[in-house]
């Protein structure tokens, strides 16, 4: 069953236990009499973003330890190495230092992990294709974040036409 | 074609034409690539380095990316040589001091340069004059092409164009404006505008790119994200959003300074030319400030007897590699400074 706010009839959504003085206090109160009191609750923060800051926290510590042994068996440059010169040493190491290379990676393009850009002739046209989409579908997203529902729609369609 | 021609004649960028050409200077692209197959240059042996830069030199001269080209041994080039190429903008800081093979190619416009051996096997570089970004892309876009006809480079669908620091990775693009920025310093909101670019995640540099000091109000403002958007999401940010923002801010600042302190930059300006035209000695950082009012000057119509390709050109003309090789001797500064102020007592 749900609890009622201390302080009102609402249902309380805000739980807090307090320790005052040695003793402890357990708060239930609804929104607005949390407010009331100056206990205020980040909820603009959606939950997915709590979720991401956690887990990108969490991989870090992990990805800390096992830094010390990355090295790549193609150039022979660990990671440790690169740290210290800012320069990997061959293409491999984009896959040697995979564990902790993407979240740089990540972290020094808005977040960005797939290449969208181009593509060499050589390297065939599915993967031209796919770019494209992956393109349309981010312009799609922003169109939409930005009320764009025409160009939403031309887009769409676009990005049908692609896929066929 | 050589290196000694150089001198003789104007940078394409500096003609002092384009779009916005108020404001905005320069437009260039630059593109990083590496082979694939051959280490990163931090793993090359230099029979390696060797190596990479005969093949790319070779390609790169065989596959008609402009009507005349020309290579330059950058380690074989004097150290006056490759102050000159930096002054020019067709070589790197960097690429002038380290210490491996290395070179450069260069049209004979000196609107293409690729660097060979950089921190990447190949930089390919592309100067306009003016905001004329969707022009620098498309001819970039297209040596690129031409290239990749005869050369794999390293490639990965995930992360695209694979280069030596993973901050370059993707699209390997960098788009860098150059602009004349007086108004918005004079006034002090030169940092309000700087902010608003490092929100978007622009880089700020001065004259000559990583780690130089903004002189005499000239700034380059360049992405730093090159991944997870298109070649042309990069460049359309510059044309729709990035430079219209800025030339705006600054033109504002120039209209506010003409009516609120006309007097105050009527004589700035003034003063500014007088020193220029009478002056016995004068040192590049003074050269900076001044030949920047007097552009301020032409482009507020406030000055009608110079034109902006000469004011353009003495910036070039007055650096020290360019000083020295124009009297053809080795000058210290005090030298220099005489040499300087002959050449704008002349000029203008």
């Amino acid at each position: 069953m749900k609890k009622k706010c201390d302080n009102c009839d609402q249902p309380a959504t805000i739980h807090m236990t307090e320790i005052v003085g040695g003793s402890k206090i357990e708060k239930h109160l609804c929104e607005h009499c949390a407010e009331a009191e100056g206990i205020t609750i980040k909820a603009n923060i959606p939950i997915s973003q709590l979720l991401e800051d956690f887990i990108l926290q969490t991989a870090d510590e992990v990805q800390q330890e096992a830094a010390g042994n990355l090295t790549c068996d193609v150039c022979g440059m660990s990671f440790e190495d690169f740290q210290e010169k800012g320069q990997l040493g061959c293409q491999n190491d984009y896959e040697a230092f995979a564990p902790m290379l993407n979240t740089l990676i990540a972290r020094a393009h808005e977040g960005a992990t797939q290449h969208i850009g181009k593509v060499p002739r050589r390297a065939g046209v599915d993967q031209q294709k796919q770019n494209t989409i992956l393109r349309l579908r981010g312009e799609l997203k922003q169109a939409i974040k930005s009320e764009q529902y025409e160009r939403a729609a031309e887009l769409r369609d676009e990005i049908k036409r692609v896929e066929e | 074609m050589t290196l000694a021609d150089l001198t003789q004649r104007s940078s394409e960028w500096l003609r002092g034409v384009g779009p916005m050409h108020d404001v905005v200077i320069s437009s260039r692209i630059r593109l990083a690539r590496n082979l694939a197959g051959t280490p990163f240059l931090a793993k090359c042996n230099p029979a390696q380095q060797r190596e990479v830069l005969q093949r790319l030199k070779d390609r790169s001269l065989a596959a008609g990316i402009a009507r005349e080209t020309f290579f330059v041994d950058i380690e074989a080039a004097s150290k006056l040589d490759r102050q000159l190429l930096v002054e020019r903008h067709l070589i790197s800081r960097q690429h002038a001091v380290s210490n491996h093979p290395r070179g450069v190619v260069i049209s004979g416009d000196e609107t293409i340069a690729m660097m060979i051996n950089e921190e990447d096997h190949l930089r390919l570089q592309v100067l306009r004059s003016g905001m004329q970004l969707h022009e620098a892309f498309d001819e970039i876009n297209r040596i690129d092409d031409l290239l990749e006809e005869q050369l794999d480079f390293a490639y990965s669908i995930r992360f695209g164009y694979l280069t030596a620091c993973p901050t370059n990775v993707g699209t390997g693009l960098r788009v860098s404006v150059m602009l004349h920025l007086p108004a918005l310093k004079l006034t002090k909101e030169i940092e309000k505008a700087f902010r608003a670019a490092r929100d978007m995640r622009l880089a700020i540099r001065g004259l000559y790119g990583e780690g130089t000091e903004a002189l005499g109000d000239f700034f380059q403002v360049s992405n730093q994200v090159t991944l997870g958007k298109s070649e042309e999401q990069i460049v359309q940010e510059f044309l729709t959003v990035i430079v219209p923002e800025i030339l705006n801010y600054e033109r504002q600042a120039r209209q506010a300074l003409l009516k609120s302190n006309r007097l105050e930059i009527e004589d700035k300006i003034s003063r500014s030319l007088a020193v220029l035209r009478a002056a016995r000695k004068i040192s590049s950082k003074e050269t900076m400030f001044l030949l920047s009012m007097v552009r301020l000057g032409i482009n507020l119509d406030l000055v009608k007897d110079v034109d902006l390709k000469t004011t353009n050109e003495l910036f070039l003309l007055a650096q020290p590699a360019h000083l020295q090789k124009i009297t053809g001797k080795e000058m210290n500064p005090d030298q220099r400074a005489e040499a300087r102020a002959n050449i704008f007592r002349k000029r203008l």
